[in-house]
């Protein structure tokens, strides 16, 4: 199989749409911490995203372990969104549900990791910088996407067919959370053809801003 | 594929949302939470074998062989998708935002068409044919009820075939339209106020043989 196939611009890369007149602070923190590490590169990622780097080195378990730091990320969210984000009626029972769906996640991801042998990242502390309703619809629909474009970037990597069969209907899940919540936003619940997938290192940068 | 000549298990549940989840529920073979745990095992070798075909069928040999075959079943699906929402905007049953919701889907799965088409011409295969489809079009409700059965297969669909790709560039694009799929399916679950998560935390992969007995009778040369 050539990578030409990849080179398709459709199936290429993430648009990270920065001509968007409607964005968030969280967007905007969020391009922030990828342009950072586009300039300072490796000296400007923290702590957390060292670890988590350094566990790349283990295959599968650390794939695993990047996909649970993830899911520890939106599980957070979801779980004080249900105080915080002052929903109500269908978006009340979408936090629940998708809040009950990214423990279930965060459950099962550290139980296989146990089982093959590795050591479950610590979750980490987190910070969500968002107000009210809107703030929070969006940094969720941020999350999700990146989730699922987190999700199909790592997934080509994964060695056991059965890791990925894993990754795979997690995934599955994940956009259709993204799907939902963007119905909330008024947005295109799938936006593109083709959802975009990010390498880990990408993602990593993204997600360190929340990381307290 | 043959001509069905009675009415199809899909065809009686499409009305019924709860015999269609369980459809979608027997279709959807093991849980992929239970081959999760289950690769687990104490048994460590065995999750460390390389993926591919080579062990067993994926059921899609009748399409052709390895990544062409898999790529040509997903084409197949994606065909009547497309035809699905062509006939569906045709049918003057939408209007407003659930008809633009219907076109953009439509449009997705045409371009879902003609990059699959693209990937198996590069592998030195030859794209499967366009089928000849026909699709029960009565109300709103039942249409919007069978474009919801036929994502959500489409979705366990490419999550069943994805652990037998080969290729990790086609491995790659398959993702990336099985998570496309995904979002449709939760987007109609959305519009006919069921569970955007019919599944459950882990999405249920669907084997080819259940998709391709549930797809049949829309399928008429």
């Amino acid at each position: 199989m050539s990578d030409q196939i990849l080179a398709q611009p459709e199936l290429a890369g993430v648009n990270i749409d920065t001509d968007s007149e409607d964005i968030s602070r969280s967007e905007v923190i969020l391009k922030g911490a990828l342009a950072a590490g586009a300039v300072y590169g490796a000296l400007a990622v923290g702590p957390f995203v060292g670890r988590a780097l350094a566990m790349a080195e283990s295959g599968d378990v650390g794939i695993l372990n990047f996909a649970l730091t993830l899911e520890y990320l939106e599980a957070a969210f979801y779980k004080e969104a249900k105080t915080r984000a002052k929903a109500s009626g269908d978006l009340k029972s979408l936090i629940e549900l998708v809040g009950r769906d990214e423990e279930e996640h965060v459950g099962a991801l550290t139980e296989t990791i146990k089982k093959l042998g590795g050591k479950p990242v610590a979750e980490p502390k987190f910070d969500f910088p968002y107000n009210g309703t809107a703030g929070f619809l969006k940094l969720a629909q941020t999350f999700e996407d990146t989730g699922v474009s987190a999700y199909n970037g790592a997934a080509p990597q994964i060695k056991a067919k059965e890791v990925l069969e894993a990754a795979g209907s997690i995934v599955q899940v994940e956009a259709r959370h993204a799907a939902a919540i963007r119905l909330q936003n008024k947005e295109e619940p799938a936006p593109e053809a083709f959802d975009p997938a990010l390498p880990e290192a990408k993602v990593l940068k993204a997600v360190e801003p929340f990381i307290a | 594929m043959a001509v069905a000549n009675k009415p199809s298990a899909l065809e009686r549940v499409t009305s019924d949302p709860v015999s269609r989840r369980k459809l979608l529920a027997v279709t959807g073979g093991s849980t992929a939470l239970a081959a999760f745990l289950a690769a687990c095992g104490s048994d460590s070798s065995s999750t460390t074998t390389t993926m591919g075909n080579g062990g067993g069928k994926t059921g899609t040999e009748q399409f052709g062989k390895g990544d062409v075959g898999i790529l040509n079943y997903a084409l197949t699906l994606e065909y009547l998708e497309t035809a699905f929402y062509a006939d569906v905007v045709k049918s003057g049953l939408f209007k407003g935002s659930d008809l633009a919701t219907i076109r953009k889907f439509g449009s997705e799965e045409a371009e879902h068409v003609t990059a699959l088409t693209g990937f198996v011409k590069q592998m030195g295969g030859t794209p499967a044919p366009k089928p000849k489809t026909e699709f029960p079009l009565k109300s709103a409700k039942s249409v919007l009820e069978l474009a919801a059965t036929v994502e959500n297969l489409g979705a366990a669909a490419y999550l069943g075939q994805a652990p037998n790709i080969k290729g990790a560039s086609v491995l790659a694009a398959a993702l990336s339209i099985h998570s496309v799929e995904g979002r449709h399916a939760a987007a109609l679950n959305t519009l006919l106020g069921e569970s955007i998560t019919p599944d459950g935390a882990f999405a249920k992969p669907a084997g080819a043989d259940e998709v391709l007995k549930s797809v049949e009778p829309f399928i008429v040369g």
